[in-house]
C-alpha cells in the first residue's frame, strides 16, 4: 500500500458517522452568507435589501482572479447586508436572506437522472466552473477554476482526486463516494477534460474498504480513472503528501503541484463540478458531518450554505450536556467555534462536538528535546526550533527555517509529550513572515 | 636558582611579546568612533527600550550625532530634560514634547463583560487575536493575556487579578510606546500627562453600534453623543460609534464623566467629588 | 449555557496523542529494572542502599529547589528526578558512603539540571555530571569496586577488587603481557551476565540490552545512538586488535567491560542532551565511541564513557545547528 514516506501520525479515527446515509436537512428560517467564504478576495454583493432571490441565483460576484461567485442557497427576501460575526467572532460582511418556499432557478436540472457525457470543451468547462462558484471542498476553499487553469508553459499530466479524508471523525467524503460514486467519476472526467489530461487517480485510505470497492467496480467503465488504496496515515490528505504518495513526485518547496504536473481535487469538488456542468447547479449546498463522542445520533447532512450551525446540532439530537468544544471541521485542522449561530460555509466539512474532558489543552511543560515533532513533521521541518524562534519573535530566522512550508496539519502539537503549543507559535510565525514578505515586495 | 631565572625571563618575554602583538592588532583594527556618541550615551537613560525607534540607546546616540538637527529624534524616557542635555552635549537645539503616559482604554472587567468562551491556547494576546475576537461578546476589548505587561521594560504595567485588565503605574511609565505596539487590539494609548497625573479619557474602543456594544459590555461607549453635547471645549468627537477625547483640548472639567450613561469615561487621580457638586452638574445638564 | 460550561476556544489540533513526559520517564525506569535486578544479585545490600539513597535524595533536591527557589509547581512526579537518581546510582560503586551519594545527587540535580532551568534545559547529562564530580573529588572511593557476589551482604565494608578495565590498564602500564592479564579478568560469558567488578548498574550487558530493546520497542529511543557508539567502539578497537593482538584487547572485551553498554543505552540516549536528527545522533554516537576508546587505550583513566558523553553533550547544539532533517521538496529534480 502506498503512502508518503516521512512523518505522519495516526490519531484515533472515531469515524462514527460513516454508516449514516446522507440526509437532506430541512430548510432553515433564514440564512446568512458571508461574502468571504473562499480563499482570496471577498465577493461583492449584487443584490440589495428587499430583493427577491431564488435558490441558485447569483448574489455576490467574484472580485478578482482568485475569488469566487456566491449564489443564493435558498429562495426568499434579502433582509439586510451588514457585518456579522463569522466563525472567528470578528465581524465580516454578510448577506442575510429570509427563506420563503423553495423555488430554484429554472435553469437548474433537478432530476436525479445521470447525465454522462456533456459536449463541452476545456475552456467552456473552466468558465462554467468559475461561474458556478465552485471552491475546493476539502476545507481550504481555494477557487477551483484557478486550480484547473494550467499556467502557460506548464503541463498537467495527472489528476488526483482526494478521497483520503484523513481527518478523524469526518465522514462526508466517505458517504459521498458511496452514494454518488458515478457522479464523482463523471465529475472527474470533466476535470480531466478541462485539464487535458488522460489519467486520473482517486486516492482512498484503506480504512474505507466499501468506498474503495464501490469506486473500483464503477471505474471498470471508466478506463482512464483508477482507484489507489493508501495506507492510513495523517496528513495524507495534504496536497503535497498525496501527490508524493501516489506519483512519488515531490512538489518543491514554495512551488505548486502543477510544477510536477499534478492537480489535486477533492471528491466533493468533483461532485460539485458534475452538478455544475451537467445540471447547471451552482455550489450552494454541501455535505456536512455532524458527530461527536457523546452524541447519541450522528449524521451526514446535505446542507444549504448559510444554515446556522445550531440547526445542524438541533437536528442531530441537540448538544450533549458534556460538550466542551464545537469544531468547524475535523479535530486536527478544524476551527473551534466561539459562537454557534454562525453559518455553514463552503468550507465546512463537519461539525464535531468534543466532550469537556477532551476539550482542554494539556499542561505545557519544558521541551525535553525528544525529537518526536521532528519525526512526525511530514514537511521535514523542526517544529521545536520554529517554536523557540517564534517565542523570541525572530521572524527572519523563521523564514530561513522554511516556516512557510508548514501546512498546519498539527501533527507536531498532537504528538508532543510535553503538551507544547508548537503550532500556535508556528502559525504566529507564518503570519508574521507573510507580513514581512509583503512589506518587502512593496 | 637557575629555574627561577629562566622562568622569569621566559614569562617576561612571552608577556611583552603578546603585549606587542595586541598593540599592533589594536592599531591595525582601530575603528574611529565619534567621541560625542559616548557623551550622548552617557546622558541617555540606558534602558535600551527602543521607544525612540532606534536599536538601543547606542543606536539613538549615533543618530543624534549624525543628524543635522534633533527635530526628528526624541527619547521618551529621558523626556525634555534628557533631550536638553543631549542638545547641550552636541551644541544643537532640542525639540520639546508634552510628556505622555500610557492609558488602557478598556474597562471590561468580568463584572461588566461576561465571558462567552474560554480561551485555551498559547497565552499571548498576539496569538489569541489571530484565532478569534476574544472570550467575550466584545470583539474590540482587552484579551487580558498581558502582552503589554511582558514587553514593558520598566515594570510599569501589571495585570489586575480581579478585573483581568492591565493597569499602568504612572510614576514608572516612561511612555516608550512598547505596549502600544504590542497590543493587537490597539487599546493602549499614549496621552498627554497632566498636573498630578490627572486623566480623563474614554475607556473603550468598541466600534459597534450602541445596542450591540451595550449588550457586549455594560461600560462600553454607546456613541450616545451626550458627552459631545456637554463638552464646552469641542474636545470630544465621535467616529465609528466611538467617542474620543482630544487630550490637548480637554481641560479636565469632568463634566463628560458625570453625564456618561455607561460610565465609560474615566477620571483618574482626581479628588473625590462632593455629592452636591455631582447633582448640580447633572441638574444643569438636564436643564439644558 | 451556564457560566461554568463555556465553550473552549483553541487553535487546532483539538486532539492529542497519549504520549507524555511522565510515560517516557516511567518507561525508562521500567527499562532499568533488569539491570537493577542483576545488581541486586551481584552486589545485594549495597546496590539497594545506594540506589534508594540516590533516588530519594535526587527527588528531594528537585522538590526543594522547585518549591523554594523556583517557587513553581512540583515536577516531582514526572519521574525525571527518579531517572537521574537511578542513573547516578548505576554509575557509582555499590559501597559509596551515603554522604557522597547525597553530594552527587545535589550536583546532579542542583547544578547540572535545575541551575539551567530544570528538565529539558540542561546541556549535560545530570547523572553523569554528578558522577564525574564524585570521581574527581573522591577518586579513591569512586574507584574501589566491591567484588561481585562475595560482597552481597555488605555495604560500606564490602571487599573490593579491580574492574577488568582497571586490571588491563594497570597491567599494561607495568609491562605485563596482555595474554597474562586476560587470564585475570572474568570470562566473557561471566562478563556478559555481569559477574565482574564495576559500577552497580553497568555490569550486566545482557540486562542492559534487554532494557535497551524495551526502550526501542516502546519508541523511547531509536537505535541510532547506541548503534553508532557500539559500532565505533568495535571498529576502533577491532583495527588496533588486528594490528597487534598481543598489545590491544579484542573488541568483544571492550564491549562487555566497563560502562559502555550502560552509557550507550541509557546515558547517551538521554533525549535532552542528545541531537534531534538521526544523522546528528549517529555523529554524536560515533564521537562518544571514539573518545571512549581513546581514553581507555591511550588515556590515564581506565574508563572514559562518562567523559566521552559529557564532551559530546557539549557538541549537541553545534550538531543540531548544522545537521538538519531532510526537507520535503528539497531537491528540484523529481523522479
Amino acid at each position: 500500500m502506498k503512502t508518503f514516506p516521512k512523518g505522519g501520525v495516526h490519531p484515533p479515527e472515531n469515524k462514527k458517522a460513516s454508516g449514516s446515509a446522507i440526509e437532506v436537512l430541512p430548510l432553515p428560517k433564514s440564512v446568512r452568507i458571508h461574502l468571504s467564504q473562499h480563499l482570496g478576495a471577498p465577493a461583492e454583493p449584487i443584490v440589495a435589501k428587499g430583493d427577491m432571490v431564488k435558490a441558485g441565483q447569483l448574489i455576490a460576484k467574484s472580485t478578482g482572479f482568485i475569488s469566487a461567485n456566491i449564489h443564493s442557497p435558498v429562495s426568499g427576501i434579502v433582509q439586510k447586508i451588514e457585518p456579522a460575526p463569522d466563525s472567528s467572532g470578528y465581524k465580516r460582511p454578510a448577506i442575510f436572506i429570509d427563506v420563503q418556499g423553495d423555488e430554484w432557478m429554472e435553469t437548474i436540472d433537478r432530476s436525479p437522472n445521470l447525465i454522462k457525457f456533456p459536449d463541452l470543451n476545456s475552456e467552456e468547462i473552466i468558465t462554467r466552473i468559475g461561474r458556478m462558484g465552485i471552491v475546493g471542498l476539502g476545507g481550504a476553499t481555494f477557487p477551483s477554476h484557478v486550480k484547473i487553469t494550467v499556467p502557460k508553459g506548464k503541463k498537467a499530466e495527472i489528476l488526483i482526486i482526494n478521497g483520503v479524508e484523513c481527518e478523524p471523525y469526518l465522514t462526508s467524503d466517505h458517504r459521498l463516494m458511496l452514494e454518488k460514486g458515478e457522479e464523482i467519476l463523471v465529475g472527474t472526467q470533466l476535470l480531466m477534460k478541462a485539464l487535458r489530461v488522460n489519467k486520473a487517480v482517486i486516492g482512498i485510505e484503506s480504512n474505507k474498504p466499501d468506498a474503495i470497492s464501490h469506486l473500483s467496480t464503477l471505474c471498470a467503465r471508466y478506463p482512464d480513472i483508477r482507484v489507489e488504496t493508501l495506507q492510513v496515515k495523517y496528513p495524507q490528505g495534504g496536497e503535497k503528501q498525496l501527490i508524493k504518495a501516489i506519483t512519488g513526485r515531490e512538489v518543491p518547496s514554495g512551488r505548486l503541484p502543477i510544477d510536477v504536473g499534478a492537480v489535486v481535487h477533492n471528491v466533493g469538488t468533483a461532485f460539485a463540478v458534475y452538478e455544475a456542468i451537467t445540471k447547471n447547479k451552482p455550489l450552494f449546498e454541501r455535505i456536512v458531518t455532524v458527530t461527536g463522542k457523546s452524541m447519541e445520533r450522528t449524521a451526514n447532512y446535505l446542507v444549504r450554505i448559510g444554515t446556522p450551525v445550531t440547526e445542524l446540532i438541533e437536528a442531530t439530537g441537540g448538544m450533549p450536556e458534556d460538550t466542551g468544544k464545537v469544531i468547524n471541521g475535523g479535530p486536527m485542522m478544524g476551527q473551534a467555534l466561539p459562537l454557534l449561530d454562525v453559518p455553514v460555509t463552503k468550507g465546512t466539512s463537519g461539525i464535531v462536538l468534543m466532550p469537556v474532558t477532551e476539550s482542554n489543552r494539556r499542561t505545557t511543560m519544558n521541551c525535553i528535546r525528544c525529537s518526536r515533532c521532528n519525526s512526525v513533521c511530514a514537511m521535514g521541518l523542526e517544529p521545536y526550533f520554529l517554536m523557540s524562534l517564534g517565542e523570541a519573535k525572530r521572524w527572519d530566522d523563521m523564514e530561513q527555517a522554511r516556516v512557510m512550508d508548514c501546512m498546519e496539519c498539527g501533527s507536531c502539537s498532537y504528538t508532543c509529550p510535553s503538551g507544547r503549543p508548537l503550532l500556535d507559535y508556528i502559525r504566529l510565525g507564518k503570519n508574521s513572515v507573510n507580513r514581512l514578505i509583503r512589506s518587502r515586495s512593496k | 636558582m637557575n629555574t627561577v631565572v629562566i622562568t622569569i625571563i621566559s614569562l617576561s618575554v612571552i608577556g611583552s611579546l603578546s603585549g606587542f602583538i595586541l598593540f599592533l592588532i589594536a592599531r591595525k583594527f582601530k575603528v574611529f568612533e565619534d567621541p560625542r556618541i559616548d557623551d550622548v550615551e552617557a546622558v541617555l537613560p540606558g534602558a535600551n527600550c527602543g521607544g525612540c525607534g532606534y536599536p538601543g540607546c547606542r543606536g539613538f546616540a549615533e543618530n543624534c550625532v549624525k543628524a543635522e538637527s534633533l527635530d526628528a529624534l526624541f527619547c521618551p524616557v529621558g523626556g525634555n530634560d534628557g533631550m536638553v542635555k543631549i542638545a547641550e552635549a552636541l551644541g544643537k537645539v532640542a525639540v520639546t514634547k508634552d510628556p505622555t503616559v500610557a492609558v488602557i482604554r478598556c474597562s471590561g472587567s468580568p463584572d461588566h463583560r461576561t465571558r462567552t468562551t474560554r480561551y485555551d491556547s498559547a497565552a499571548t494576546c498576539e496569538i489569541a487575536s489571530g484565532l478569534f475576537s476574544g472570550d467575550t461578546a466584545c470583539s474590540y476589548g482587552c484579551l487580558g493575556l498581558g502582552d503589554c505587561v511582558v514587553v514593558c521594560t520598566f515594570d510599569a504595567i501589571h495585570m489586575n487579578p480581579v478585573t483581568l485588565l492591565p493597569e499602568v503605574i504612572d510614576e514608572k511609565c516612561t511612555s516608550c510606546g512598547a505596549c502600544v505596539k504590542a497590543c493587537p487590539k490597539t487599546i493602549v494609548e499614549l496621552r498627554k500627562k497632566s498636573k498630578k497625573d490627572r486623566k480623563i479619557f474614554v475607556s473603550c474602543v468598541n466600534q459597534d453600534k450602541g445596542a450591540a456594544a451595550k449588550k457586549a459590555c455594560s461600560v462600553a461607549c454607546i456613541a450616545c453623543k451626550v458627552c459631545v453635547k456637554t463638552c464646552e471645549f469641542d474636545a470630544i468627537t465621535i467616529e465609528n460609534f466611538l467617542a474620543y477625547i482630544d487630550p490637548v483640548k480637554c481641560t479636565l472639567c469632568r463634566k463628560c464623566v458625570s453625564v456618561c450613561p455607561t460610565d465609560s469615561i474615566l477620571e483618574i487621580n482626581f479628588p473625590p467629588r462632593k455629592v452636591a457638586e455631582v447633582e448640580t452638574v447633572v441638574s444643569e445638564i438636564q436643564a439644558n | 449555557m451556564s457560566a461554568t460550561n463555556l465553550l473552549t476556544i483553541s487553535y487546532s489540533p483539538h486532539q492529542f496523542g497519549s504520549e507524555s513526559v511522565q510515560k517516557i520517564m516511567y518507561r525508562v525506569l521500567i527499562a532499568m529494572v533488569p539491570a537493577f535486578a542483576v545488581s541486586l544479585i551481584f552486589f545485594g545490600l549495597g546496590a539497594l542502599a545506594v540506589t534508594s539513597i540516590a533516588v530519594v535524595s535526587c527527588m528531594s533536591f528537585e522538590y526543594l529547589i522547585n518549591r523554594f527557589m523556583f517557587k513553581a509547581g512540583s515536577t516531582l512526579w514526572n519521574g525525571s528526578a527518579a531517572v537521574t537518581g537511578v542513573l547516578l546510582a548505576f554509575n557509582v560503586p555499590s559501597n559509596l558512603p551515603v554522604w557522597m551519594i547525597i553530594i552527587g545527587s545535589l550536583v546532579a540535580i542542583g547544578i547540572a539540571k535545575m541551575s539551567f532551568g530544570g528538565l529539558g534545559k540542561n546541556p549535560f547529562n545530570p547523572a553523569l555530571v554528578g558522577r564525574v564530580f564524585l570521581l574527581i573529588s573522591f577518586p579513591v572511593q569512586m574507584t574501589s569496586w566491591p567484588k561481585a557476589i562475595e560482597s552481597r551482604f555488605a555495604y560500606l565494608d564490602a571487599a573490593t577488587g579491580a574492574t577488568p578495565l582497571a586490571i588491563l590498564k594497570e597491567g599494561i602500564k607495568n609491562g605485563q603481557p596482555l595474554s597474562d592479564l586476560m587470564k585475570e579478568v572474568p570470562g566473557y560469558a561471566q562478563m556478559f551476565l555481569g559477574n565482574m567488578g564495576g559500577s552497580l548498574g553497568e555490569i550486566s550487558a545482557l540486562a542492559l540490552i534487554i532494557g535497551g530493546l524495551y526502550l526501542i520497542l516502546k519508541k523511547v529511543i531509536t537505535w541510532h545512538i547506541p548503534g553508532s557508539i557500539l559500532a565505533t567502539v568495535v571498529m576502533f578497537t577491532g583495527i588496533l586488535w588486528m594490528i597487534d593482538p598481543g598489545k590491544y584487547a579484542d573488541p568483544l572485551f571492550h564491549l562487555l567491560a566497563g560502562g559502555i553498554m550502560l552509557g550507550a543505552i541509557f546515558m547517551a540516549t538521554d533525549m535532552v542532551t542528545s541531537p534531534m536528527t538521526p544523522v546528528g545522533q549517529i555523529i554524536f554516537g560515533a564521537g562518544i565511541g571514539l573518545i571512549t576508546c581513546l581514553i581507555r587505550i591511550f588515556g590515564s583513566y581506565p574508563e572514559g564513557v562518562s567523559f566521552a558523553i559529557l564532551i559530546m553533550n557539549a557538541f549537541v547544539p553545534l550538531i543540531d545547528k548544522y545537521v538538519k532533517p531532510k526537507r520535503f521538496g528539497e531537491e528540484l529534480k523529481n523522479g
